[in-house]
């Protein structure tokens, strides 16, 4: 009797309720219309036209379907990679000697500065690049001539050949605040009698950082490596400020493609496949990323 | 020997801190051009260029601007809909999670992969669903319909985040309050709540930062110049304005301050928030 006082699985689903109803109505049910809307052919106005798998058929011809997904790639490199090797020295750099040669207080001090372009809207940090990078009157090009540069001025965003490039420096920009906070935080848990002992056995600078520094924090680089993933195959903002996926379809992006279809062309079908194929994208990493670190974890414990 | 070590390792610090300030300013360096920029006028910046302190402090573009896209309007609804999406989404997180990290029901770990699906689908595979439910239920360019769109997205985090928090909760503590006979809701109002009051502190701010910078279904969902929200505003307005430069980065400096202004009052949180979203 006693004990069914406290049976914890009882009385608890009505909490559920809002939270169930708010996910169907605004995630599950329109994930399910882009779906089965990728399909059709359907230009929103008129009913929509089931047409089999003829918008993915279109797709693996699509050459601007491959760019997209092909610049993707280079914002993983931006966002992710450059990111997460930069923010694992700077983190390293900043708690590991600059913290003990100057004051913790002065590298918490350059952390929080580093992190300041990750609190701006993306799609703010796009105006303010843009002023800077104007052709015409933009700081950066004015600066440049100033000096004497002119052979250096260009205009960044206007020529295909450099556009994504700066666009890439810009995520780095962007981006770089996110890991080097993460990292700070989890150097933290590294135990410094490991390091203390490496370094007695004779370890140098870098063994000691590959095989524990790094062994310790890779939870954190995990997620750090995942969300940042994810995040770079959803960048909209920066592309509808800074470029509009041009010139051409120098900087063209999945979400942007996506956007395009859905509201210059009004192909509501193409639109749809193209968020269908993201969405396999993001499930498959984030499926994939959770089974490499059980399995990392797993190899921990068994050695 | 000595000298000769004490001296490399003054060389190694002043190099360390110069690397340092290096990276500050290039951090810092559009942000401060934009600032510097925003309280010239046009004929300063056209004979000095960008580089120069204004000759004058000229507050003109600033003002300008403000009015043309009626500034004060966009803040407003910027505020309007990120507290409410931040109050809303606190409680619709601790009501998921009160039922999933104290309550023990079946099929929990299912839910909490649904929940999390709320925060990795990526927008694009709802925004147009949403855009012709929107319409059809005469919801489109309306606050509500964005509230009602992140308190659902944005509360999958905390779910998560609460629920791990929760599945920890002493045990004690909720079982004295069923002797005392206290129901459900009791516990939910005066133990669970006021004991994670700083975990739904740091949510709260989250909620608030991330519902400000939001872009893409705010750009799709609010059309009208006065719902908008100040970064679709700012963002959307560049083209459409013959502005000139100072203005153009008057207009910048006006999306900058607020978040700004939001890092500087909740940064300890901010951080706080990042560090333990990251852990599982």
């Amino acid at each position: 009797m006693a004990k069914n006082h406290f049976d914890r699985s009882k009385g608890y689903a009505i909490y559920l309720l809002p939270g169930l109803i708010g996910l169907t109505v605004v995630i599950i049910l329109p994930f399910l219309v882009t779906v089965g809307a990728s399909f059709t052919k359907w230009n929103g106005v008129n009913p929509p036209q089931w047409i089999g798998l003829a918008n993915y058929q279109r797709a693996l011809t699509d050459v601007k379907f491959w760019a997209a997904f092909r610049n993707n790639l280079l914002m993983i490199i931006a966002v992710t990679i450059v990111p997460t090797i930069l923010g694992l020295i700077l983190s390293v750099f900043l708690f590991d000697y600059f913290s003990k040669k100057f004051s913790p207080m002065l590298a918490n001090f350059f952390k929080a500065v580093l992190y300041i372009p990750q609190i701006l809207p993306v799609a703010i940090a796009g105006v303010v690049w843009k002023w800077i990078l104007n052709p015409n009157w933009g700081s950066l090009n004015t600066t440049l001539s100033s000096l004497g540069l002119d052979s250096l001025v260009h205009n960044w965003l206007g020529d295909p050949n450099t556009a994504l490039w700066v666009v890439m420096v810009i995520m780095v920009w962007f981006q770089i605040g996110y890991p080097l906070v993460i990292f700070m935080a989890a150097l933290q848990r590294v135990d410094p009698e490991l390091l203390e002992a490496a370094e007695i056995d004779g370890a140098t600078w870098f063994q000691k950082f590959f095989y524990i520094t790094i062994h310790q924090i890779r939870p954190e680089i995990f997620v750090v490596i995942l969300t940042t993933t994810i995040y770079a195959l959803k960048i909209f903002g920066q592309i509808y400020v800074l470029t509009r996926g041009g010139p051409g379809t120098s900087t063209i992006v999945p979400s942007y493609y996506t956007y395009q279809a859905y509201f210059e062309q009004a192909n509501i079908g193409y639109g749809s496949t193209i968020a269908t194929v993201m969405t396999l994208i993001i499930v498959a990493l984030t499926f994939a990323f959770i089974r490499l670190q059980v399995k990392q974890e797993f190899y921990q414990e068994e050695n | 020997m000595l000298k000769e070590r004490q001296f490399t390792s003054g060389v190694k610090k002043t190099l360390a801190l110069a690397v340092m300030l290096l990276l500050v300013a290039v951090t810092l360096y559009p942000v401060f051009m934009i600032a510097l920029n925003a309280f010239k006028s046009p004929q300063d910046y056209a004979a000095n260029g960008p580089m120069s302190f204004p000759s004058a402090f000229y507050t003109q573009s600033l003002i300008d601007f403000w009015n043309r896209v009626t500034f004060g309007k966009k803040l407003l609804n910027s505020a309007l809909i990120s507290s409410c999406v931040a109050v809303f989404g606190v409680i619709l997180s601790l009501l998921n999670a009160f039922a999933l990290g104290i309550g023990k029901i079946k099929g929990k770990a299912f839910l909490l992969v649904i929940f999390l699906l709320g925060n990795f689908l990526p927008q694009e595979a709802l925004v147009y669903p949403l855009y012709y439910f929107a319409k059809a239920l005469h919801l489109y360019d309306t606050k509500l319909v964005v509230i009602i769109v992140f308190t659902v997205i944005q509360s999958a985090f905390g779910t998560y985040l609460l629920t791990s928090v929760f599945s920890e909760f002493p045990k004690e503590l909720i079982e004295a309050a069923i002797i005392d006979g206290a129901n459900k809701s009791q516990i939910l109002r005066r133990i669970v709540m006021p004991l994670s009051l700083p975990t739904l502190s740091v949510l709260f701010v989250f909620y608030f930062i991330w519902t400000w910078n939001e872009f893409f279904l705010p750009l799709i969902l609010l059309i009208s110049s006065s719902n908008q929200t100040v970064p679709i505003a700012i963002a959307t307005l560049q083209g459409q304005f013959n502005m000139d430069v100072t203005t153009s980065a008057a207009s910048a400096l006006l999306g900058v301050l607020p978040c700004l202004l939001f890092f500087l009052i909740f940064q300890r949180s901010l951080t706080r928030g990042i560090t333990a979203g990251s852990i599982k």
